[in-house]
């Protein structure tokens, strides 16, 4: 194909559209029907439906104050027998988990990244409706391969990233969107329901999803 | 364009396999469940709808501005923009950005629009293998098989014939538990995905405004595809783009309710253009029209157009339940496919499928986007009247009928031969008419009728 055909393709298809819609009443942008765009709860009911969503997808949630962050995120490690984690970089995670091994993503090749050790990151927002967390590459998220290939996936959410509904992290997300960075959208572990609509937890994603929320107020 | 194979004929296969209409029966039946259950925790769920139509209507209406927007926006971030007129256009322009990186094999992650253009054959023909990756798409291909319902593509196989499948094409030791199949799979396609050159994906959302493009998944092999591989090709059909960013915030929540019956599906990835340290180093988006345009210019049929393929029009449909997905002759199956196949191949290539529905409305109640199937499928019966293809046993009915009401007397004596013919309605179950009097009870005969009453009063 050369370069005239693809500017004639366009050129006809968008022809195409305008004699397509010749005629048609112009929509005008109407006031949205109103859904909901803010939610209602207080942060701590709303802290609690993310932990009772996020579990209902079969991710592993647990709580903790901020000054037991490293202690938490070593006891998660010890819980699976894993002595190693990626990171995006080191400078993200201070102080450093006791009894784990932090390993910074410089430039790792996708190989090492199947290597076995697990990952760990931050997450951009996350939507108490929908048990989801989002990653923008952000940082302590690093791109988007280092949460895809390890099997294992801590990621640390802050409670004041926790929003009620989804309009409220699309708005959150924005800025990011118009930059240009990569978005991933994550509710529970990898999933697929192909064979008979039978929920089978993990095919090519991390099998295991474990959330760290990190709440002032969890006593 | 090759007509489809008549709805009646092709049904009747589905009909006449129980192994199908159990599988069929149990998938839509859990789907329905878990849907309903979803749907009814939402408060907000009608205004969802009415704000998920509104956009793709205003979307529609405008649509070449929109699709400038975003063709501006993905080469402002580092994309480049293909102009698919039909599919052999789609499919050399993919085959093109192959060769010129030398990509034999290329993962690809579900999508219908390219399985619609035969992506996958086209370059089969060029020495380049597709290996699609979603676990239903590989079943499917590794059978020779194609789809039978939008979401769970191989519902129409059980375990036993899945895993009978594995055994005789990865692994000789695999048993029949989906738990055991999905990991055989995915160590397969591990190393497909850590090797491959090219990935290939469909969208479900392009939005304009920033140049993103959308892919909604499950099994983590979309963000395979979307992710290692240096090049990435997106194929997507015109009618994917939506204006706004926000836009995003009602389609979020439509799409995995009404598809899998989640309040959010696992995964769903989202980028625009390329970023240095992430990613894909190249990325093409290319723009299908593939008789689009032409459902488009059709003032009532255009609505099929803001179809988000959710697949619930599919599994609350009485015809499809029974008949499965195949018997719709195309890869767009159900209800949605009823109105959009006859109009992407042309009414004359598929006049019997706006007759496979009761016209229920069921869909219509279950879309998220507020199509109303009933009447696109009312008005495309109306076009294979005008065009002259309407099924044979239709035509003859009508005609008769249009004979029958022009004339008082032809009325007042086809209503005595009918109350004559009820009492002959036994010997209908041997006649020419047992197919349609097998699957229809009759009225009960009165004793008189209204005209005859009228007058003797």
């Amino acid at each position: 194909m050369v370069a005239g055909t693809v500017s004639s393709a366009r050129e006809d298809i968008l022809g195409r559209i305008r004699a397509a819609i010749d005629g048609a009443p112009s929509q005008p942008e109407a006031e949205r029907p109103p859904y909901r765009r803010f939610g209602a709860l207080d942060p701590e009911a709303r802290v609690a439906l993310f932990c009772e969503r996020a579990s209902e997808y079969s991710a592993t949630v647990t709580r903790c104050v901020p000054a037991e962050v490293a202690v938490r995120i070593g006891e998660i490690c010890a819980e699976r027998g894993m002595t190693h984690l990626l990171v995006s970089a080191l400078e993200d995670w201070d102080p450093h988990p006791p009894g784990v091994e932090l390993l910074p993503d410089a430039d790792l090749s996708v190989s090492e990244l199947d290597s076995g050790a697990g990952v760990m990151t931050a997450c951009a927002v996350a939507i108490a409706e929908t048990g989801t967390v989002v990653l923008d590459g952000g940082p302590g998220q690093g791109r988007r391969a280092l949460t895809l290939v390890p099997d294992v996936h801590l990621c640390v959410v802050p409670a004041e990233r926790i929003v009620e509904l989804v309009p409220e992290a699309v708005a959150r997300l924005a800025p990011s969107a118009r930059e240009g960075r990569a978005l991933t959208f994550i509710s529970g572990p990898s999933a697929t329901a192909d064979i008979e609509f039978d929920r089978v937890e993990g095919v090519h994603g991390p099998r295991d999803l474990v959330l760290l929320v990190v709440d002032e107020a969890q006593a | 364009m090759t007509a489809i194979r008549p709805f009646p004929e092709a049904a009747r296969e589905g009909l006449a396999n129980p192994q199908l209409r159990a599988n069929l029966a149990r998938a839509t039946g859990t789907i329905r469940g878990k849907r309903r259950a979803v749907v009814e925790e939402t408060p907000d769920w009608e205004e969802l709808r009415e704000a998920g139509r509104a956009i793709k209507a205003r979307t529609l209406a405008a649509l070449d501005e929109h699709l400038v927007v975003l063709e501006r926006a993905v080469e402002s971030a580092g994309g480049k923009v293909w102009w698919a007129r039909d599919a052999a256009e789609a499919n050399e322009a993919v085959s093109q950005i192959a060769r010129e990186h030398g990509a034999t094999e290329i993962v690809k992650v579900k999508s219908l629009t390219t399985d619609e253009l035969g992506l996958n054959e086209y370059l089969a023909g060029h020495g380049i293998e597709a290996v699609e990756t979603d676990l239903a798409e590989l079943i499917l291909q590794l059978d020779g098989d194609w789809s039978s319902h939008i979401l769970v593509p191989a519902l129409h196989r059980n375990r036993h014939e899945i895993g009978e499948l594995f055994r005789r094409t990865i692994d000789r030791e695999v048993g029949d538990e989906p738990a055991a199949l999905a990991e055989v799979a995915r160590t397969y396609l591990r190393k497909k995905f850590l090797a491959a050159r090219m990935g290939v994906s469909g969208a479900n959302f392009l939005v304009a405004e920033t140049g993103t493009a959308v892919v909604v998944e499950s099994e983590g092999n979309g963000r395979m595809c979307t992710t290692l591989p240096p090049v990435l090709v997106t194929v997507a059909g015109i009618e994917k783009v939506i204006p706004r960013w926000n836009d995003l915030e009602v389609f979020l929540q439509l799409l995995p309710r009404s598809s899998t019956g989640e309040r959010m599906n696992p995964y769903t990835s989202l980028w625009s253009g390329t970023r240095a340290g992430e990613g894909p180093r190249e990325f093409h988006l290319v723009l299908v029209d593939n008789g689009r345009t032409r459902v488009l210019a059709d003032e009532v049929g255009r609505g099929a157009l803001a179809c988000i393929r959710c697949s619930a029009c599919l599994n609350v449909c009485p015809v499809y339940e029974r008949t499965g997905g195949h018997a719709y002759g195309s890869i767009y199956p159900g209800p949605i496919g009823a109105i959009l196949t006859p109009q992407l191949v042309g009414i004359e290539n598929a006049p019997t499928l706006p007759y496979a529905s009761s016209l229920c409305g069921a869909c219509y109640e279950a879309c998220p986007v507020k199509i109303d199937i009933p009447d696109i499928l009312v008005h495309l019966r109306g076009r294979a009247v005008e065009a002259g293809v309407e099924p044979a046993s239709e035509r003859l009915a009508m005609r008769g009928l249009a004979r029958t009401f022009a004339s008082r007397r032809a009325y007042e004596s086809a209503q005595r031969l009918g109350r004559g013919a009820l009492r002959l309605v036994p010997w209908a179950r041997v006649g020419p008419l047992r197919a349609w009097a097998r699957a229809r009870d009759l009225p009960s005969q009165q004793p008189r009728t209204f005209r005859g009453w009228w007058r003797a009063r």
